[in-house]
């Protein structure tokens, strides 16, 4: 059984009777059992999944309606609620919330046959970028173990990037999606805000934050946008996209199109094998036929600062809710005070939410707001102006995901700063609301460097179309695992 | 001078659901912690989806209230903790980063007095704590979160009020004017709260929260006047503070806990985009508002020359004004008034007594109907109404069950008018040179037939057989 196959490949192979769901599905519960104890991607397995795949191969056998997905395994980031399992957000906070509900995406997934073939590990509420901050221990990087897989969806990267699953859905606050796609050499996309409801997506900053599939092909991620894209009743904020069909023109090709090169995420703090990397990505859209010219978005210098700035505010409300007296995990009530209590019982946090909740309590308060908070905003509507005046001219945009090669685990996390800065090539995006990709484009020293396009909002089609142009122009070696 | 301001909470309870889910927005029928759901618990992952209906609600509030109405409103939290808050923030609106709330300056006249309306806006209720335990070492606090994320409208009012009359006036006209525009039942329950900001010549201004009732409105801000007075003329400084109203003990506290130094870091609430309020939904809703209490009122008195005390009686009421409108004519509306509000409102007093209430339009017109044509005494239609109002049954079956028809059969009338005369002889003489003295007789009359006598054939009669 060949694990390696992509998403649409799996579908026509189940779809002719070539390989059955269950088998497939078995297959990947072993090669979980086999690699896991290495990576640690898994938070939970679904133990009923190889019956969910068992029945869906029942009704390809007896020609009754199948959905897209005819039991393809996904594996699901620990923040999104499925209906009855646990839902930790690799938290002690939520160690022992089982979800009543499922979340929008996975309504939609169950509909088309999908099967969850486990939840995966994350930083703590999606707070960070290497997955170093579960509270239920790191991920690592299938290309080298002791590297770290990026974040905050580690689990999701890993997952697929190992073979563990065929695609995996995360979410991406400010490159969560990207930055461990491109550490772990899967493709990994962030859509326009509001293209997929987040209704059942634990919140952190939910003003700016997507879910996004991480896949092996682009063609995968716009297999999965047209299943989990479209108007919810339940999110607000969803976009309707009119059931656009995000695959049927994917081999459109990028010939003539304009592609703006981020000036500001290519500076002097770049690592020399991520600038080689994207000098080549631009020279093969060049070969495509794209006309590629630098173009300067002033605003990026002070992206990361308005990022957190905006994310800790919002995570300081969003995540007040985890007082324990609802749900959560054992704690007994008795013999506290309202106050004493949940002071007491928010103790469970680990060290990176508890130290943006505390930046989150100072920047937006009464007196600081206009120096941090509504500054951090100012710069988010500057930079949004800036970005459509650049989309006035340009098709799409491209930087490298993440400036720098992935490192080992346990070397930074003593240095928040410096953490924080990474996030420089993809916030971008988040803060102005814009769809952008990340896919597999080289390997340095055993170590993958991912691609960025970017393109304006509701462009998802066409920013599919140049990723896909562009991936086809990449061989890669194999993951050594 | 004293001033005082009002924060009035008032439910948008004729709303089907809560303000951004579909659990019911009357909570009130429901055992503890049934009328939940993912969303009003504010379980990881759920989202506000907005009440549509309660927007139009609340800016048919914002329109009555002549309040200047935004292009588009936005929602924003404030952010504190506390165990009746699901969310531990509430979803509200604001007027801080420019007009965003669904009512602006607005004004409403009281009497000769006018109120200024600050601002209106549409928020979420917190849910319900009920304390157990005898003593503060043994206290247990429950809570329901049944009411979480009930639709609720603020209206904050500008210092006007010189005395606890005047905002016992206004909150009786608000009320009136809330149930005639649809949007509330404030007879229910928790429908109407208000907190009141009052201070004195040379005070500070204090805050006075947890008040139960209007009518404790009324006391607490009386209360606290004198007690600002007594302590202005001790020559003790008035501390701005907040004070929560003592149920029990009827006196203002002061609350220990520092809440007015609470920061509610308030931020706009991304998970509900702005709500354009445009000018085509505006007059729709302006073309569907209801007339106006004080327009009801004009009319009345004009159109049916109906006096005025009873035109405001009738007109304040929705319930009774409803009745009315429902079931007068051009020519019985005068009397249908009249039974309403002498007769009616004295034995359908009470919420409870109202949702009971059998009678309908048909019945009050066919009472002025019979009571004009002579078919029933006025007193007898008092008793018919009560045994209509708590069965409903038809006019005729009821006045023919309990026997209240007028006797109108003339043979059947003479022979009492005779025996009336046989009995009171000195008053036949009397009544023979003194027109006057024929209504005592006629009472004799309505005495022997307790008061069914038709009074007009009665008299006729009368008059035939003394001349």
């Amino acid at each position: 059984m060949n694990l390696k196959i992509s998403a649409l490949e799996f579908v026509q192979e189940v779809k002719n009777g070539n390989i059955s769901a269950e088998d497939f599905v078995a297959k990947t519960l072993e090669r979980i059992q086999s690699v896991d104890d290495k990576l640690h991607a898994f938070l939970s397995v679904n133990e009923e999944s190889v019956d969910k795949a068992q029945a869906i191969d029942k009704k390809v056998k007896s020609g009754d309606k199948v959905g897209a997905c005819f039991g393809m395994p996904i594996s699901i980031k620990d923040n999104m609620c499925i209906k009855d399992s646990k839902t930790t957000c690799a938290s002690k906070m939520l160690e022992d919330f089982v979800a009543p509900y499922d979340a929008t995406v996975i309504t939609k997934l169950k509909e088309q046959d999908a099967v969850f073939i486990g939840k995966v590990n994350l930083d703590e509420f999606a707070m960070g970028l290497t997955t170093e901050f579960s509270a239920f221990g790191p991920s690592k990087n299938p290309w080298n173990t002791e590297y770290v897989p990026g974040g905050s969806s580690g689990g999701s990267a890993v997952s697929v990037s190992a073979f563990e699953c065929i695609a995996s859905l995360g979410s991406d606050t400010g490159g969560s999606v990207r930055n461990p796609a491109s550490f772990c050499s899967t493709v990994g996309y962030k859509p326009t805000y509001g293209l997929i409801s987040r209704y059942g997506l634990i919140s952190y900053s939910n003003s700016i934050e997507q879910i996004g599939p991480l896949t092996r092909t682009v063609k995968d991620a716009a297999f999965m946008l047209n299943i989990i894209s479209g108007l919810d009743i339940n999110d607000n904020t969803t976009l309707d996209d009119k059931n656009e069909d995000y695959l049927s023109e994917i081999d459109s090709g990028i010939e003539g199109k304009k592609i703006g090169i981020i000036k500001e995420m290519i500076g002097d703090s770049i690592d020399p094998a991520v600038l080689s990397a994207t000098k080549d990505a631009i020279a093969k859209l060049e070969s495509l036929g794209a006309i590629c010219e630098e173009v300067s978005l002033d605003m990026v210098q002070y992206s990361v600062a308005a990022y957190y700035t905006i994310t800790a505010t919002e995570a300081g409300s969003n995540l007040a809710r985890y007082d324990n007296l609802r749900y959560g995990y054992d704690f007994p009530v008795e013999g506290y005070e309202f106050n004493s209590y949940i002071s007491k019982a928010r103790k469970n946090f680990g060290p990176e939410v508890i130290r943006r909740m505390i930046i989150g309590g100072f920047v937006p308060s009464a007196g600081k707001a206009g120096k941090y908070f509504l500054k951090a905003m100012k710069v988010k509507s500057k930079l949004t102006k800036e970005i459509d005046e650049a989309f006035k001219k340009y098709d799409l945009l491209i930087a490298p995901t993440v400036p720098i090669l992935p490192f080992k685990i346990g070397e930074k996390i003593d240095d928040p700063v410096s953490l924080f800065l990474i996030d420089i090539n993809t916030v971008t995006a988040n803060l102005t609301g814009k769809p952008a990709i990340s896919i597999p484009f080289a390997i340095s020293n055993g170590l993958p460097i991912g691609i960025q396009l970017l393109a304006d909002s509701m462009n998802d089609k066409l920013l599919l179309q140049a990723a896909h142009a562009l991936e086809q122009t990449v061989k890669l070696p194999e993951v050594p695992i | 001078m004293t001033k005082i301001g009002l924060e009035i909470h008032c439910q948008l309870t004729n709303l089907e659901s809560k303000l951004f889910c579909s659990c019911k927005a009357n909570y009130r029928e429901f055992e503890i912690n049934e009328n939940i759901c993912p969303i009003c618990m504010g379980l990881p992952g759920s989202l506000p989806r907005l009440n549509q209906e309660a927007v139009k609600k609340a800016t048919i509030i914002a329109m009555a209230l002549n309040c200047s109405i935004p292009d588009k409103i936005a929602f924003f939290r404030k952010n504190y903790f506390y165990p009746d808050l699901p969310k531990n923030f509430q979803i509200t609106q604001l007027n801080i980063y420019g007009d965003t709330s669904i009512g602006g300056t607005g004004s409403i006249m009281v009497g000769d007095k006018k109120i200024n309306i600050t601002r209106i806006q549409l928020e979420e209720d917190p849910g319900r704590l009920i304390y157990e335990g005898s003593s503060s070492k043994n206290l247990i606090t429950l809570v329901d979160y049944n009411r979480a994320g009930a639709p609720l409208v603020e209206i904050v009012t500008e210092p006007d009020f010189e005395n606890p009359k005047q905002v016992r006036d206004f909150l009786n006209i608000l009320s009136d004017l809330l149930e005639n525009i649809g949007v509330s039942d404030p007879s229910l329950e928790g429908a109407m709260r208000a907190d009141a900001n009052v201070s004195i010549e040379g005070g500070k201004k204090v805050e006075i929260k947890n008040i139960g009732s209007f009518h404790d409105l009324e006391k607490a801000t009386h209360f606290e006047i004198t007690r600002q007075e007594s302590l202005y003329s001790r020559n003790i400084d008035i501390i701005q503070e907040t004070r929560h109203w003592d149920d029990k003990r009827k006196i203002t506290v002061s609350s220990r806990s520092k809440e007015e130094d609470l920061d509610y870091r308030y931020f706009l609430e991304g998970d509900i985009p702005w709500v354009k309020i445009d000018s085509e939904t505006l007059q729709k809703l302006k073309s569907k508002m209801p007339e106006s209490i004080r327009s009801k009122k004009e009319r009345y008195i004009s159109q049916f020359n109906i006096p005025p005390q009873v035109a405001t009686v009738l007109s304040s009421d929705k319930f009774y004004s409803d009745l009315f409108e429902e079931s007068h004519t051009e020519v019985n509306a005068k009397d249908v008034a009249n039974i309403i509000t002498t007769d009616l409102m004295g034995l359908v007093d009470t919420r409870e007594k109202r949702e009971e209430s059998k009678i309908t339009p048909t019945h009050l017109k066919d009472l002025v109907d019979s009571i004009q044509s002579g078919k029933i005494s006025r007193n007898s239609a008092k008793n018919a109404l009560y045994e209509i109002v708590k069965t409903g049954k038809d006019l005729s079956q009821v006045m023919s069950e309990l026997d209240l028809g007028n006797v109108s059969d003339e043979s059947e009338l003479l022979g009492i008018i005779k025996a009336v005369i046989s009995e009171e002889p000195k008053a036949v003489e009397e009544a023979k040179s003194n027109p006057q003295t024929i209504n005592y007789l006629v009472g004799k009359v309505m005495q022997k037939t307790k008061g069914k006598a038709d009074p007009k054939l009665t008299l006729d009669l009368f008059k035939k057989e003394i001349e």
